[in-house]
């Protein structure tokens, strides 16, 4: 086959590139130019795009001896990935540019011009897999649970799929770093990314209330409707958040606040305790199936963020609208936020969660923060 | 299949036997013994080589790292050492379609230095408006630090009016500097007529790494790398012998046998334009086809993206160029195209085929037999945003 392998100039890249080599395919390197404005040096937190990292990208592709190009889609990303970014925290829900780069940009925009410039396929770093079953191609989990990145490939559909290929879903990233040592590829002590590329000091809010402006609004007590503070904008607020609320007092039973709610149209962000947080009940919409389209009901897991744990649940399908009625409760559930439905180790779909809530009795669950991937 | 002479041109076989045979002797050319003595008399003979080969008297000739480094030597060190003398000096003059290494130290100038760069314009064709330089001049003489006017484009290939600048840049008393690095050795340079002239090795067939500034006695130049002060105290730095011998090689025999060679050249170039534009709609020629250096071919494919067209040659086997630099990799439109005022998509669909003393037939005819294929498949694969 021929193949355009995605080179990030990270390892997980490198390796997937250089056993889509091994494995006898016509390989060819791209580095994806992202920001309008690459940085030259690394910031304290490491994000994509930086010239450093498409020079490592080219010295990989040197040592793989393939040829390399960089592909300019900066626009297209700001377009697709940034803007919707900013739109979707403007309407108060908590998008993973993450999925949406895979789904807009990896596989959308490179698979394209790939396809159209006579490749077979596009290879990424991506822990997952992609398996050729009897009624079709799927995609599951990788064999490294902590490493899997299924959860941000959620929304490729079939034909995307069909022209993915993921050379490390059966490799533990351990196996994958002593590889890139082995082959001699320099970037193998290269640190994970795992910060938003685009906001290289990690601080979302302040880069939120650049674009958006400042929309100052109250923090209210969800259960007694006391105004306890004030904020610069509800949209820098996401459902299950703790930190950054300012509360100078506690609460009347001393217990912590976390934002249980955000309503952009009001400017109001709605605190209260942790156990309203916990939720068994998911609606979600705008589905995308990883493969054959499922009929009425799912069994199976399902997860709301990329290193989220997987909980057993129901989902129910109707068209594009998506329920899924979980076993026990998970918390912080923000609208925006991609639910990922499995099928054992298959990745079934994703949808986006509009409103969650709860229906039994509460069920304690330890909390993780939002993250992305 | 080589069509990328204008980036870099194989060693000429003369050069790489001189380069090869002085990089078995020992000698600092700035030794007084007899081995540095050797060394001397070999930069020595280098230098009068060159200086006879471009019309310049032996001392004229400065050697450097490359043409970028002559190019910045002349721009930098021209403008503090004018400015220097009189501080009203300010003004710097360069067309708009300079390489790199003379756009890049312009800029600089004016952004750290406080000069007033003022960008010449060009026509279509890429060649230089002369009345706008001429209205510039006749404005303020007195606030002219340095006119840079490169000898011929490096992307298109178009062959500026040197010969009118320069006597327009003498009635004005102003120094002119030429940067002649795709120039020299494909058509004859008289480098006497300007006041500096960068040139450099690889890109005559001699080594990488090595270059010449032709500056005329009596032009103040402020030295950029101070140091030992090898060259008339201007540029300082160890003499590599071998690369000069190799370099001041390529360039006599670039001379003794220009007319065959470039004849040569040029007809092939015609023969890949025609063929191209016989075979493939939708084919624009950039540049000025009267006055052109004779192995650039710069031609825009209307639909195409040239990044998808260098892959899919790339893949074929043919190798080609953009034309322009591309410093982090992200291709931008070409400086020169937007100066000739090409639509920035237009620009972006160019690609230059450049030929040189070791292009063959057969060169020509892979490619107009793989071209069209790989420009349909790229119409195909269109034109991102």
């Amino acid at each position: 086959m021929r193949v355009v392998a995605a080179l990030s100039g990270g390892v997980d890249s490198a390796v997937a590139a250089s056993r889509a080599v091994e494995a006898g395919h016509d390989v060819v390197g791209i580095h994806l130019a992202l920001a309008r404005s690459p940085q030259s040096h690394r910031t304290g937190a490491r994000g994509c795009c930086t010239l450093e990292d498409a020079r490592d990208a080219r010295r990989v592709a040197d040592i793989l001896d393939i040829p390399f190009y960089v592909w300019d889609l900066s626009e297209q990303f700001a377009e697709s990935v940034i803007d919707d970014f900013v739109a979707e925290y403007a309407a108060g829900n908590t998008p993973n540019p993450c999925l949406r780069c895979n789904e807009k940009i990896k596989f959308t925009a490179v698979l394209d011009r790939a396809l159209a410039l006579g490749f077979d396929a596009v290879s990424t770093g991506h822990y997952a897999r992609i398996v050729d079953a009897a009624n079709g191609r799927e995609l599951h989990r990788a064999v490294d649970p902590d490493k899997d990145q299924s959860y941000v490939l959620g929304v490729l559909d079939e034909s995307q799929l069909a022209g993915a290929m993921f050379p490390l879903g059966d490799s533990l990233k351990s196996e994958v770093r002593a590889e890139a040592a082995l082959r001699g590829l320099l970037v193998a002590e290269k640190p994970d990314s795992h910060d938003i590329c685009f906001i290289p000091d990690g601080d979302t809010g302040a880069w939120l209330r650049d674009r958006l402006g400042d929309a100052p609004g109250d923090i209210v007590d969800v259960e007694s409707g006391a105004a306890l503070g004030h904020h610069d904008g509800a949209f820098a607020f996401t459902v299950g958040q703790r930190r950054g609320l300012g509360l100078g007092r506690p609460a009347a039973d001393g217990a912590r606040r976390y934002v249980v709610g955000v309503d952009i149209a009001s400017s109001t962000v709605l605190v209260g305790p942790p156990v309203l947080l916990d939720v068994d009940l998911i609606h979600a919409d705008r589905p995308r199936w990883c493969g054959r389209v499922p009929g009425g009901i799912v069994e199976g897991t399902v997860q709301i963020r990329a290193h989220g744990d997987p909980v057993d649940a129901v989902v129910q399908i109707n068209d594009a609208d998506v329920v899924a009625s979980l076993r026990s409760t998970v918390r912080g559930v923000a609208p925006g936020q991609a639910l990922v439905i499995y099928d054992g180790t298959r990745v079934v779909g994703s949808a986006t969660i509009t409103r969650s809530t709860r229906t039994r009795a509460h069920v304690p669950v330890s909390a993780t923060g939002p993250e992305s991937n | 299949m080589y069509l990328d002479h204008a980036a870099t041109t194989p060693m000429r076989i003369e050069a790489l036997a001189a380069m090869v045979e002085e990089l078995s002797r020992v000698g600092n050319p700035s030794s007084l013994h007899a081995s540095g003595r050797g060394a001397r008399r070999v930069v020595e003979e280098s230098r009068e080589l060159i200086a006879a080969a471009l019309g310049v008297p032996a001392g004229d000739v400065l050697f450097t790292s490359g043409g970028t480094e002559a190019d910045n030597l002349a721009v930098k060190g021209v403008y503090r050492a004018r400015r220097g003398q009189d501080p009203r000096r300010t003004r710097v003059l360069a067309t708009a379609i300079e390489h790199h290494a003379v756009l890049d130290p312009v800029g600089w100038l004016g952004d750290s230095e406080g000069a007033d760069v003022r960008w010449l314009p060009v026509d279509g064709l890429g060649r230089l408006d002369v009345i706008s330089l001429e209205s510039e001049l006749a404005q303020a003489p007195d606030e002219v630090a340095l006119v840079s006017v490169m000898w011929a484009n490096n992307e298109v290939g178009t062959i500026q009016p040197i010969a009118e600048v320069a006597a327009l840049c003498d009635r004005y008393g102003v120094p002119l500097h030429t940067d002649a690095v795709q120039a020299v050795g494909q058509i004859p340079v008289d480098a006497s007529i300007v006041d500096s002239l960068a040139l450099s090795g690889h890109k005559v067939g001699g080594p990488h790494g090595v270059g010449a500034l032709i500056a005329r006695r009596g032009l103040d130049i402020a030295p950029l790398m101070h140091g030992g002060g090898q060259e008339r105290d201007v540029r300082s730095g160890t003499l590599d012998a071998p690369a000069i011998v190799g370099l001041a090689s390529a360039i006599a025999s670039s001379m003794a046998d220009m007319d065959v060679r470039t004849r040569r050249v040029a007809e092939l170039r015609d023969q890949l334009v025609s063929g191209v534009m016989t075979s493939i709609e939708g084919v624009t020629r950039n540049g000025d086809p009267l006055r052109a250096l004779p192995g650039i071919a710069h031609l825009s494919f209307d639909g195409c993206e040239g990044d998808a067209l260098l892959l899919l040659l790339d893949a074929a086997g043919i190798e080609c160029s953009r034309g322009s630099a591309c410093s982090a990799g992200v291709p931008q439109p070409s400086h020169v195209l937007l100066a000739m005022g090409v639509e920035p998509l237009a620009a972006r669909s160019a690609l230059r085929f450049s030929l040189g003393h070791s292009s063959a037939a057969y060169e020509v005819a892979s490619l107009l037999e793989k071209l069209p294929a790989v420009v349909a498949r790229a119409r195909r694969a269109g034109v991102p945003r």
